[in-house]
């Protein structure tokens, strides 16, 4: 009898599971689906689901149109690069903040943090005033140091949490037999931080990618990402969903075979220290 | 000789490097609008007549090109050398000495083949700040057929009497078609275009000459009340959620009656591609209250040259060449005559070739002809613009306003106290502007 309500609630977890998972990928899905209709089906009421005219012109007018390689390129090294030299900053902050508190430790931690709570098109002015200074308007560069400091407070944030789980003792151990800070960092704490600092590295490349409010309002053409690729295909005037969609499938095909070649370390990161 | 030989070598490619011409890029800011998008395509032609000259585009949403566009333009950022710009944008840009004057776009430009009224919309004291690309107005579209079913016929110039009764005779919920289709999304350039162009055809105004917002007065309850009313009774359901493009897709699925919007969509709705309507539309002026004013807009995307760029006789050139007479000639040899950017020059609505192929030019015309920036209401205001007012506050204001009307469609508010809100956001946002003293 155990073993049928074990089954039954195996089953039933399962297909919930299965549910949820499906209500969340929804909105992708219709993205996908949208992208290949021609403008009239994506416009149609009741919309239909798998049965309409089935067409990769959409795909056809995106490639014609702009250049998607040029974007996604942009899109990759400023998010790679930005995501690499916050990792770098945050990986020594999270160490002294988690292992070497201070009294103002959990302060600087808050202030940090705060930072994210302000609406960025409230400094806008004065940023973009300050790029023109420096000619880093339209530069990857501009784009890089902006992304890689908006990022930070969630990047040092995170791995704090992460190097907390880990025993003190175990580092104290390393320094019992002579390791430096970079050897204790490098051989003792990374190894066994793996998948906090994968998935804070995923998180952050995902977040970058996605950023839309600078990358739109300090790029132009040469440093242009895949956001201002696809801001170019919204219109106020005339049917544009299914191109819309093509060009946002495009956009995200990277990141989401990047999501899922390490969702494996994705998950194990993002439950690391669950359970005790 | 080894020396001689990479000096050689060195000096031809330096040569090889160093192009025969200096080249001009310019980086031109642009809506993704279709008739935008074929000026892209064409820009080839004016590469071949200006070897020296590259072009480069940045194509955005409205919105977001708007924003973008003004953070350049008001830190002097140089970024683009080109701007699509509205005509709610110009009088406002050309007063803070953004724009540069097109003075010199050459003697064959022809500026006095631009329609009176879009020129009018683009100039500033007698000078011209931005060139029009297109132009449109707004005007009634209607199902010939439902009309002929019900034995109704639409006049030329229709009055919101009629239409109103119209409307409720062709509405036939149970299949699925409604009597009117009119935008009901909030937004200054959403339903406030149509609410504005509308309360000016029922003599309401905006502002009075001393800038007192003037949602308190009873034309502007006749304006909401009869739209309100219309919408509830022959509307869509869901019409408050209803921009432009949705009315689109409803009228080419057949849903729709009546629709009244931008001119420009008559070319979507009689294109058989795309329109399971198109031999079936018929068109007529934007309605009226019988006070001389009808309920239709004015708007125009054009061409300007921001005081930052430091290409300014290459752009002249350019926008010489998207906003001249041949462009016109180019886009026919390419596309056809029914793909000509509309509503700019008056030679294109005397060309038999054109008039053949578009059957509401004549209308877009006279609706067109029947806007005036200037003089937009019955009564005398203090602002420029038909569907809006060119002062830098109104974008703010207008999509406040456009919530609150746009709760009374839902029913999520009753018709008074959206206009009372109205009246007291305003009046505070003006009184903090510094307009009212």
């Amino acid at each position: 009898m155990a073993r049928m309500v074990t089954i039954r609630r195996v089953v039933v977890s399962t297909a919930a599971a299965w549910l949820f998972g499906f209500l969340i990928f929804f909105p992708i899905l219709w993205m996908i689906l949208t992208s290949f209709k021609t403008e009239l089906d994506a416009f149609a009421t009741p919309p239909s689901f798998l049965f309409f005219h089935w067409t990769t012109e959409n795909y056809a007018t995106v490639q014609e149109r702009s250049d998607y390689i040029h974007h996604a390129i942009n899109s990759i090294l400023i998010a790679g690069l930005s995501t690499l030299i916050a990792m770098l900053i945050a990986v020594p902050a999270a160490w002294s903040m988690a292992f070497a508190p201070t009294k103002r430790t959990k302060d600087i931690l808050l202030w940090m943090l705060s930072t994210k709570m302000m609406p960025p098109v409230g400094v806008l002015v004065p940023i973009y005033l300050i790029y023109r200074d420096f000619g880093l308007l339209d530069s990857r560069a501009g784009l890089i140091f902006i992304l890689c400091l908006g990022n930070l407070p969630i990047v040092v944030w995170m791995l704090f949490t992460y190097f907390k789980e880990i025993p003190k003792d175990i580092l104290e151990a390393a320094r019992m037999d002579g390791a430096t800070i970079g050897r204790e960092l490098i051989y003792v704490l990374t190894p066994m931080a793996i998948p906090g600092l994968a998935s804070t590295m995923l998180l952050n490349f995902i977040l970058a990618w996605n950023e839309a409010f600078w990358t739109l309002n300090l790029s132009t053409l040469e440093a242009a990402p895949l956001t201002v690729f696809i801001a170019s295909y919204s219109s106020p005037e005339g049917l544009f969903w299914a191109k819309l969609s093509a060009a946002s499938t495009l956009a995200i095909a990277p990141v989401l075979v990047l999501g899922w070649f390490s969702q494996r370390q994705l998950v194990r990161g993002l439950t690391f220290g669950a359970v005790k | 000789m080894k020396l001689f030989a990479g000096a050689l070598l060195g000096a031809v490619s330096l040569l090889a490097a160093t192009p025969s011409i200096a080249q001009t890029t310019l980086t031109i800011a642009t809506v993704n609008n279709g008739d935008m998008i074929r000026m892209q395509a064409l820009a080839g032609d004016f590469s071949a007549k200006n070897p020296d000259i590259t072009v480069k585009w940045v194509t955005l949403e409205e919105n977001v090109l708007r924003q973008r566009v003004t953070t350049d333009i008001a830190t002097k950022g140089g970024q683009f050398d080109v701007l699509t710009i509205g005509t709610y944008e110009v009088p406002i840009w050309a007063k803070k000495n953004w724009l540069i004057p097109l003075d010199n776009l050459g003697a064959d430009y022809d500026v006095a083949d631009l329609l009176p009224k879009i020129r009018d919309a683009v100039s500033v004291s007698g000078k011209l700040y931005a060139a029009p690309f297109y132009g449109e107005s707004s005007m009634m579209m209607y199902r010939t057929d439902l009309f002929q079913k019900a034995g109704l016929t639409m006049p030329e110039k229709p009055t919101w009497d009629f239409v109103t009764d119209a409307a409720k005779k062709l509405t036939d919920k149970s299949a699925g078609v409604y009597g009117i289709c009119l935008r009901g999304k909030a937004g200054w350039g959403e339903n406030m275009a149509l609410l504005t162009a509308m309360s000016n055809s029922f003599g309401a105004r905006w502002f009075d000459e001393q800038w007192h917002p003037q949602f308190d007065k009873p034309e502007w309850k006749k304006t909401l009340s009869t739209y309100v009313d219309l919408m509830k009774q022959a509307g869509p359901p869901g019409a408050s959620s209803n921009g432009f493009n949705e009315n689109l897709a409803l009228f080419n699925a057949g849903k729709c009656a009546m629709w009244i919007d931008a001119t420009v969509a008559a070319s979507f709705v009689t294109d058989p591609k795309a329109s399971t309507v198109a031999d079936k539309v018929g068109f007529a002026l934007a309605p009226n209250a019988g006070l001389g004013k009808n309920a239709n807009w004015l708007w125009a995307w054009n061409l300007a040259i921001p005081a930052g760029s430091k290409k300014v006789e290459a752009a002249e050139k350019f926008i010489a060449w998207a906003t001249g007479k041949d462009y016109a000639k180019l886009v026919a040899s390419k596309d056809g005559w029914a793909n000509v950017p509309p509503g700019t020059r008056t030679s294109l609505y005397q060309n038999p070739e054109y008039l053949k192929v578009a059957p509401f030019a004549k209308l877009t015309l006279a609706s067109i002809d029947a806007a005036d920036a200037n003089k937009p209401s019955v009564q005398p205001v203090p602002y420029v613009g038909v569907q809006y007012a060119a002062i830098p506050e109104f974008q703010g204001i207008g999509t406040s306003v456009g919530q609150q009307f746009s709760a009374a469609l839902s029913g999520g508010t009753t018709v008074d106290a959206a206009l009372a809100a109205a009246q007291s956001l305003t009046e505070r946002e003006m009184t903090r502007a510094g307009y009212i003293k």
